[in-house]
């Protein structure tokens, strides 16, 4: 089976975010880790990889620092990365980045490609299902479970409401991964150290400058959401908090 | 190309989704700040009964999109569907709830048709006659207005709850329902789809519960979610958690509030170490009172918290218990 795996480098869950100078995006002085869902892609693909054979290609297209994300996919086992490294991909909507994609990969045969459902900087949990389509390839979306059978592969779709469907699929195709597939492995000292020795391939623009288009969606300005709650913030000792609470669940909540 | 508001009504296994209720009202309110008609769509084999359905609503005219393809769903009948439907009838813009099936679908459609989708949108704002749509980003922390920067279809789906399902206006009288029947050659639809299933049985039912104590991941290990369930015990309310502590197996899925979740409305919601991400909101924000508690003063769980604690839960959460024990036993 050969995986290509789509990752993304966004900032940390917890990082404190400040909007730049023109709040048309975030000041970059944060610290960055890689998209959660995409990690249990890469988590799926790795084992896919020790069921059945083959090869895990990852993916990414982001400035420089986005490096260590594929370092540390290749430390966990992934074979080969491709980035795409040039400031004109930054910034670029799901569309061209599906396209940008698909012309970095057009030299290889690929089985799955998977990504992340979505990505918690933009949230649009478009980017698979776009590049689905510009390939030709079904696709699911929102896979919980990956089994391989004859005509190709069996998916466990996971519906809302705790509801689930599973669905047979020809190869190749895209799955979006849902995160909670599978438990995350770590790098191992090994791992990261044969990481340095894997091929990492970059990829300029100009390579795939033909297939890249503007934007079809504009960001007009990002800004701290207005609140439309009136939030009562409790504040004191632990222990005046807790009377705090009590008296607000006694006296306005009403379940005392 | 008409100046005309497309909705697009989801059904799933002969049921409405009663999420579509929230994009009629999107519609509507949109259809009025634009002067554009209001038109619905229901795709489906035998979905009749859902356009008149639809077709009760204050909407000039809902169309029944059919063939028997599109039973059962797969995003390869779908998105063609709706491709020959919008080419024929050129609706300037397309608007859907964000659900799951609307996700698997759309972004395909878009592209099929050169376009774009602007997803899980919670608002909309008209500036110098160009539409915004207002958008979360980075798990609800920030906030972004977005714009089309291509020519028309342009595809819209709003989160749910962003709208109110309840305040979609009935029409004076129904308005006409029109069958549109699509052609879906051999070989377009490639996945298999089996039936729809439940995992495992529900051993309890979140959406009736009055009160809810919730976990996240701030509760750092399995263990402590014995903390919890002390103070849940104490109030006599239900346990509950965001996905994350679902997927190590610290609680069962049915347990789990969020899109993937059940969708609660309680008396109280009580957020322990919960940050707010958007997935979880969607299962909740519909709480009367919502109280919160998380060490990071930045958690989009504050923003709509009604009342607010600023601190370890850890140091909080035992003192709590014990106050809740007092005031109930002091009657």
């Amino acid at each position: 089976m050969k995986i290509l795996v789509c990752m993304k480098q966004v900032p940390q869950k917890d990082a404190p975010l400040k909007l730049n100078e023109s709040a048309a995006w975030i000041r970059e002085d944060v610290s960055y880790e890689v998209n959660e869902p995409d990690a249990y892609a890469l988590e799926e693909a790795l084992r896919q990889k020790e069921k059945h054979g083959g090869e895990v290609v990852v993916i990414t297209s982001g400035p420089p620092r986005a490096q260590q994300v594929l370092r540390e996919a290749l430390a966990k086992g992934a074979d080969r990365a491709i980035h795409l490294e040039d400031n004109g991909f930054v910034g670029l909507d799901a569309f061209n980045t599906a396209r940008a994609f698909a012309a970095a990969i057009k030299d290889e045969t690929f089985d799955l490609i998977f990504t992340g459902l979505q990505s918690d900087d933009y949230g649009y949990a478009q980017t698979g299902v776009v590049l689905a389509e510009l390939l030709g390839w079904p696709h699911a979306t929102i896979i919980m479970q990956i089994e391989k059978n004859d005509s190709g592969i069996r998916v466990k779709r996971e519906l809302e409401a705790g509801y689930f469907q599973f669905v047979d699929m020809p190869l190749p195709a895209i799955l979006t991964i849902q995160s909670g597939i599978n438990k995350l492995r770590y790098a191992t000292l090994i791992g990261i150290k044969q990481a340095k020795n894997k091929p990492l391939r970059k990829v300029a623009m100009a390579e795939v400058q033909h297939a890249v288009g503007g934007n079809l969606q504009k960001i007009e300005r990002l800004y701290v959401p207005q609140k439309t709650k009136n939030t009562e913030f409790l504040e004191g000792s632990a222990g005046e908090v807790a009377k705090k609470l009590v008296d607000k669940l006694r006296n306005e909540v009403r379940v005392l | 190309m008409s100046d005309t508001i497309l909705v697009v009504v989801e059904q799933r296994e002969g049921k409405l989704n009663r999420v579509s209720w929230e994009t009629l009202t999107a519609g509507q309110a949109l259809a009025a700040e634009t002067g554009w008609a209001l038109e619905a769509a229901v795709i489906g084999s035998g979905v009749g009964n859902f356009a008149s359905e639809v077709a009760a609503k204050k909407i000039s005219k809902v169309y029944a999109v059919e063939s028997p393809k599109l039973e059962p769903y797969t995003p390869d009948a779908f998105s063609a569907a709706l491709k020959q439907f919008i080419e024929t009838k050129q609706p300037k813009l397309v608007l859907m709830p964000h659900t799951y099936q609307v996700r698997d679908f759309v972004p395909k459609l878009a592209t099929a048709m050169g376009r774009t989708a602007i997803s899980d949108c919670i608002g909309y704002k008209k500036e110098g006659g160009k539409l915004l749509f207002t958008r979360q980003m980075f798990q609800g922390k920030l906030a972004a207005d977005v714009s089309f920067a291509c020519d028309a279809p342009w595809f819209v789906t709003f989160q749910n709850g962003a709208f109110r399902g309840d305040k979609a206006e009935a029409g004076a009288s129904a308005a006409p329902v029109e069958t549109f029947n699509v052609q879906i050659a051999d070989g377009v639809i490639r996945n298999k789809p089996q039936e729809v299933f439940k995992e495992a049985k529900q051993a309890v039912d979140l959406t009736q519960a009055e009160i809810i104590v919730s976990v996240g991941r701030g509760i750092k290990e399995q263990k402590n979610i014995e903390l919890a369930k002390q103070l849940a015990e104490a109030l006599g309310g239900e346990l509950a958690a965001s996905r994350p502590i679902c997927d190590s197996g610290w609680l069962p899925m049915d347990r789990q509030i969020g899109s993937s979740g059940q969708t609660v409305a309680p008396k109280l919601y009580l957020a322990l170490g919960i940050s707010g991400a958007i997935q979880h909101i969607v299962g909740m924000k519909g709480s009367r009172t919502i109280i919160a508690i998380n060490k990071d003063s930045e958690a989009p769980i504050f923003e709509i918290a009604d009342y607010a604690v600023v601190g370890n839960l850890f140091d909080i959460v035992p003192p709590l218990i014990e106050e809740v024990k007092k005031a109930k036993t002091s009657g």
